[in-house]
């Protein structure tokens, strides 16, 4: 086995893979550019090498550097993770010619599974189900059309080069395909100086399911099952789950095989996923194989207890694989959920800063299951598995320059219900502040019906989130069971009060037992009978809840049991009350004395300013100029000023026509969020 | 005998309905609540105990005599706020507008008279349309008696004003010299002079809202400290104020159970400070983090925002924090920012209430904007605030501590307690750039000698340890153990006691 090996990545996927190593008793390099220098990968890591500047393409995506770090530190084989180099043939040849083992498939799986084209050919040739279409370059759009009505519409035109949703148009119809054709040529040939075109078959109510596959360079190869992988935002994947709830047992079958076929016709060893596109009514047809270990793979570890990490590394010192297809069964469900530095309120803008807490759920171990580097047994049989693989940690920054993914919490269950419901209270506590991040839509994933039945398609959040996200409102029940917690969280908080020194001496102030809780629009009347295990929180319309808890004041998590089911609470401060974070929703809530209430209700209600004719600040930033006069006419997509934010200079435009009726900020001002710059008329 | 008992009882409703139910309903109308109604608000259910409830003005011009309402528009008594004695007055803008006679201004002269005597602090609920004009000069003889209170009460208990409708003319002048002004956003008003007579006098148009609205004295000239949504929100944090105030000069500051371990560590502050010293980073982060539970009571948030001020506690204790703010003007210090701190600085001192200082510094704000403004004597406010101050001072050095502004932030020379630095501070007379230009004028035109030097320079200036070897930093510590650290430090000066020289009072350059 290796002594040293040295992991060409960062983030999360530089963590996990120096967690096996470190199991398998193998010594690590990380290797970090001048915005990691205190990345939790570079603290885990025995030994770390400076190779840059932060942007990739002059640190982490160097090949030679990359190499000058491996000569330095005499590490004896390469994990390259995902992204960067992982699929790039130039630094596989160039570990091979220095005698350095890629933990990774060979040089020519790389390549030829690295086109689409070629990748799909291999595919035919191996008997592998490919999407019906034509797979020579198409000259002219009366070809494209020609071409299209043979496929039978709808189809796909896509560019061979294509990525990322570029270069890509869907037609119905002959005109349709006459106009895609030449749009896709034109954004191809201008995003990736490569114009080549072709046309497929659209497949319809598309479900993106992929097969992890692992051969060795002794001829074997097996498959571990699927992961589905259809909510996505963009064509970035935002929640994975193995197995699919879609795929029945002859499906997985004949995907696997397939796949593992594809695999060796390539001479293919090492840790690899070959994706399909499945229709409704489960045809599957191969879209491509990444030649490397992919982001979701901790839930095909979940429910099959392979480390991949260690096959793969295992593969590439040459030994043969210990399990077989027989070994592999699949227990329980595991669902990934991805944590991105992405305000969901804001159209997910990236957003970077400190983090200024942090703090992941506990992570347990439970079942036949890997979680980390940690084996099985940590909790009773059939519990809930919760594992959390990041590449953070609280006061650390998150930058602009990597991929905004801050973290993978997965959990695991015998059966998916319950896998989704340990999801959610994993997801209800993990406290993440200093940033904007996308975990109240993650749980507004985990409540939505019809991932909870199972049946979404590729297009699950362009369809069911069209307008963006926009918070959550709780169903009545969750409400009840918060504001009986609130109302026994207050209690506590003012009997606390109430003990304050400087009291006069036989005139303390009495806590009374009926209360008012307002939050999201509602208001509840309780009365709290409170004994030293908890509360009896009764609602006066009827209802009754039993919560306890061992919350104090300032404790920003309140883990409860209401009715003998948790419920985990993060438990912020507004004026006058709580800020309560569950399921999504994002309140405040306030509970009063009945009287207070009353008075309360006699307040206007004030409404939030009209923000949409006004620039708001997007971050904290210092104004640089401000482009456009008081009474100034400005256009659509006009620069209107300019901040300066994290070095970076930002320009913020106009949304729409308007004129400028005030002007708040100049040069030179240090603004925060939503601060207003510029208001119209 | 049982006539005479509902007597009492007709009397006392017709009292307590001040200007009639019709006046009240437009008081409600205007979203703003009655003055009892805010008593019973500020106050712990049931502990209100009235006082003149049946007095009335003895005006008998312009027909003044023909209407007499029980109270005289200003409701006073005393109860508690969490079992902690407080007087109060609250204004009736439903009786003759709450306008102020001399009956009205001596009743709030009676709470006032008992607060300093029995040592617990004023609360004002202002909300008046001004002097009462028919009374004339007895008007203004009482709020002339009111002020003189103001003044002698001031460092005796502390003072509070909740602004909570008009206050205009010579009132403002109350609230003034109190310790802390609150103001509900859109219901309330404080000038000097209304915007009738500003437009007569100085032609300028301007609305009542935007002279002397909420948002005007939090973000423009400081007169509040505070402002919010409406007077339920409004009085539920004057109630959480009161619970970190001493009652009086004489009391220690309270204590309250507290769930939350002294000796927590954060080890996310060792990575608050940026590596790049013209970074900037958020000092509310280290203020929250080392507080008890989180919890930070900020005031003059919108104002000055390159100095932070506010109440956290410590071990349960009240502690008063000043801290300089590098995402606003670097922290530096200039006229506003010293003004401010320095009032706050010498109200804890005022009241026993440890003061807490976090120092992140590049100096004072130049221009000619400041000098004109006098910051020479603004400055001064807040080092002689700081230097008259006995009171326990711990001062912690995040980053930058350049120049006279080092001195002033509770250093070590002004007898500080405990002076404590991080790793990261840099105690010095100015930053590397700026000091090499002076010392190595003649390698100006040299950038590399003037780069060599720069370096030279930070090696042997941009740490702690040249403040540390002569003593004016009492240790360096580990930025995530300053909670730890800081609360071992007031609790160790528990028991401090220091004596000043006699004197009739300080001249400190107002």
């Amino acid at each position: 086995m290796f002594n040293k090996i040295l992991i060409a990545n960062r983030g999360e996927i530089a963590c996990r893979v120096i967690k096996t190593a470190r199991k398998m008793g193998i010594a690590t390099v990380a290797i970090y550019s001048d915005a990691d220098k205190q990345a939790l990968h570079v603290k885990m890591a025995d030994e770390a090498v400076h190779i840059g500047p932060p942007p990739a393409n002059q640190s982490y995506i160097v090949i030679d550097k990359v190499m000058e770090a491996i000569r330095a530190t005499g590490a004896q084989a390469v994990h390259p993770g995902y992204g960067f180099l992982s699929e790039n043939a130039k630094f596989a040849e160039a570990l091979e010619a220095e005698g350095v083992a890629f933990v990774g498939p060979p040089v020519g799986a790389i390549e030829s599974m690295g086109d689409k084209i070629t990748s799909k050919k291999i595919a035919q040739e191996a008997n592998v189900s490919t999407v019906p279409g034509y797979m020579g370059l198409i000259e002219n759009a009366e070809e494209a059309v020609k071409i299209s009505n043979e496929v039978g519409y709808p189809v796909m035109i896509k560019a061979s080069a294509g990525g990322g949703g570029k270069g890509m148009r869907i037609a119905w119809n002959d005109d349709e395909a006459r106009e895609g054709f030449q749009s896709s040529k034109n954004e191809a040939a201008s995003s990736f100086g490569d114009d080549r075109i072709f046309i497929e078959k659209f497949v319809t109510q598309p479900r993106h399911i992929e097969i992890q596959v692992l051969c060795d360079t002794h001829g074997n190869g097996i498959y571990l099952g699927e992961r589905e992988c259809s909510i996505q935002r963009r064509n970035q994947k935002v929640v994975e789950e193995a197995p699919s709830p879609f795929l029945d047992e002859a499906t997985r079958k004949a995907m696997g095989e397939q796949a593992v076929a594809l695999a060796q016709a390539v001479g293919y060893a090492s840790a690899g996923t070959v994706e399909f596109i499945v229709d409704g009514d489960k045809n599957f047809y191969f879209l491509e194989m990444n030649t490397r270990l992919q982001v979701e793979h901790p839930v095909t570890e979940l429910i099959t207890g392979v480390d991949l990490v260690e096959q793969m590394i295992r593969v590439a010192n040459g030994e043969a694989l210990s399990i077989t297809q027989d070994d592999v069964t699949l227990t329980g469900w595991a669902i990934e959920n991805r944590l991105y530095a992405e305000d969901p309120y804001r159209g997910f803008l990236p957003s970077i800063g400190r983090l200024s807490r942090y703090r992941p759920p506990q992570e347990v171990a439970s079942g036949p299951l890997l979680v980390n580097d940690k084996w099985q047994g940590e909790a009773p049989e059939g519990e809930a598995a919760v594992r959390n693989d990041t590449g953070v940690y609280e006061g650390g920054e998150i930058s602009m320059y990597y991929d905004p993914m801050i973290a993978k919490l997965c959990t695991w269950a015998p059966t998916r219900e319950a896998a989704i419901e340990a999801m959610r209270v994993a997801l209800d506590s993990f406290e993440v502040e200093g940033i904007g991040h996308n975990l109240p839509f993650l749980s507004a994933v985990m409540d939505h019906p019809k991932f909870v039945s199972g049946d979404m398609t590729t297009a699950f959040i362009a369809e069911e989130y069209p307008e963006g996200f926009e918070g959550v409102t709780l169903p009545e029940g969750d409400l009840r069971r918060i504001a009986a917690s609130c109302a026994a969280m207050h209690r506590v908080a003012e009997i606390r009060r109430t003990r304050v020194s400087g009291r006069m001496d036989n005139h303390e102030r009495k806590i009374g037992t009926d209360w008012a809780v307002s939050l999201q629009g509602q208001r509840y009347d309780v009365v709290i009978a409170a004994d030293r295990d908890g509360s009896t929180v009764t609602f006066s319309d009827g209802g009754q809840y039993r919560v306890a808890s061992d919350w104090t004041p300032g404790d920003q998590l309140a883990v409860l049991d209401v009715d003998g089911e948790p419920l985990v609470l993060k438990v912020g401060k507004v004026s006058g009350g709580f800020r309560i974070r569950n399921r999504g929703a994002d309140m405040k809530v306030h509970v009063r004395t009945p009287r207070q209430a009353e008075l309360a209700q006699l307040m206007p209600e004030k409404l939030p300013p009209d923000t949409s004719k006004m620039l708001l600040c997007p971050m904290p930033g210092l104004i640089v100029k401000v482009d456009v006069e008081l009474g100034q006419e400005v256009q659509e997509g006009q620069a209107l000023c300019t901040v300066e934010a994290m070095k970076m200079e930002n320009t913020l435009r106009a949304e729409k026509k308007g004129v400028v009726a005030k002007i708040n900020a100049g040069a030179g001002d240090s603004l925060a969020v939503d601060d207003v710059i510029i208001e119209f008329e | 005998m049982k006539d005479i008992l509902s007597e009492l009882e007709n009397r006392r409703n017709a009292a307590r309905l001040g200007g009639g139910q019709k006046r009240i309903d437009a008081q409600h109308g205007r979203g703003k609540l009655t003055a009892r109604e805010r008593v019973e608000l500020l106050l712990d259910e049931g502990s209100f105990e009235e006082f003149d409830m049946f007095v009335s003005h003895r005006c008998t011009d312009f027909g003044m005599e023909k209407q007499k309402p029980a109270g005289d528009g200003v409701v006073v008594g005393w109860g508690t706020i969490n079992g902690r004695q407080v007087y109060v007055f609250s204004q009736d803008f439903t009786v003759l507008g709450g306008s102020v006679s001399a009956t009205h201004a001596m009743k709030i002269c009676k709470i006032m008279d008992m607060a300093v005597a029995n040592g617990a602090p004023v609360i004002g609920i202002n909300d008046s349309g001004g002097a009462r004009i028919q009374e004339g000069v007895d008007s203004l003889a009482g709020y002339g008696e009111v002020f003189q209170r103001n003044i002698e009460a001031s460092g005796v208990v502390p003072q509070i004003s909740v602004i909570m409708g008009p206050c205009a003319g010579g009132a403002v002048y109350s609230p003034a010299m109190t310790d802390f002004i609150f103001m509900v956003k859109d219901s309330s008003y404080m000038f000097v002079t209304g915007p009738d007579v500003v437009k007569t006098v100085t032609n300028e148009v301007v609305s009542a809202e935007e002279l002397g609205g909420a948002s005007t004295h939090t973000k423009k000239s400081s007169v509040a400290d505070a402002a919010f949504e409406n007077d339920v929100e409004a009085l539920a944090e004057v109630r959480r104020l009161v619970d970190f105030l001493p009652l009086n000069n004489r009391e220690k500051p309270p204590v309250r159970p507290f769930f939350d371990e002294p000796g927590r560590i954060e080890t996310s502050l060792d990575t608050l400070v940026p590596e790049n010293p013209n970074t900037p980073y958020d000092m509310k982060e280290l203020i929250t983090k080392v507080a008890d539970e989180g919890d930070f009571y900020e005031l003059q948030e919108d104002f000055a925002k390159n100095i932070i001020i506010g109440f956290i506690r410590l071990e349960g204790q009240t502690v008063g924090v000043v801290a300089n703010q590098p995402m606003v003007l670097a922290g530096c210090l200039d006229i506003d920012s010293s003004r401010k701190a320095a009032r706050f600085v010498r109200f804890c001192d005022c009241f026993e209430i440890p003061i807490l200082t976090f120092v992140d510094v590049p100096g004072f704000l130049p221009g000619t904007t400041q000098e004109y403004g006098g910051v020479i004597k603004h400055g001064a406010k807040l080092l002689f605030a700081y230097g008259e101050a006995t009171v326990p001072k711990v001062t912690v050095i995040t980053r930058k501590a350049y120049g006279g502004a080092y001195v002033v932030m509770s250093s070590k020379h002004l007898r500080g307690d405990f002076n404590y630095a991080w790793p990261s501070s840099e105690v010095a007379v100015m930053g590397a750039k700026g000091a090499t230009e002076i010392i190595h004028r003649a390698d100006l035109n040299d950038p590399e000698k003037i780069a060599q030097h720069a370096a030279d320079y930070e090696d042997r200036f941009a740490n702690p340890f040249v403040a540390a070897e002569r003593g004016f930093i009492d240790e360096v510590i580990m930025p995530q153990s300053t909670r730890k650290r800081v609360a071992r430090a007031f609790a160790s000066l528990r028991g401090k006691k220091s004596r000043t020289h006699w004197k009739k009072h300080d001249n400190i350059p107002l």
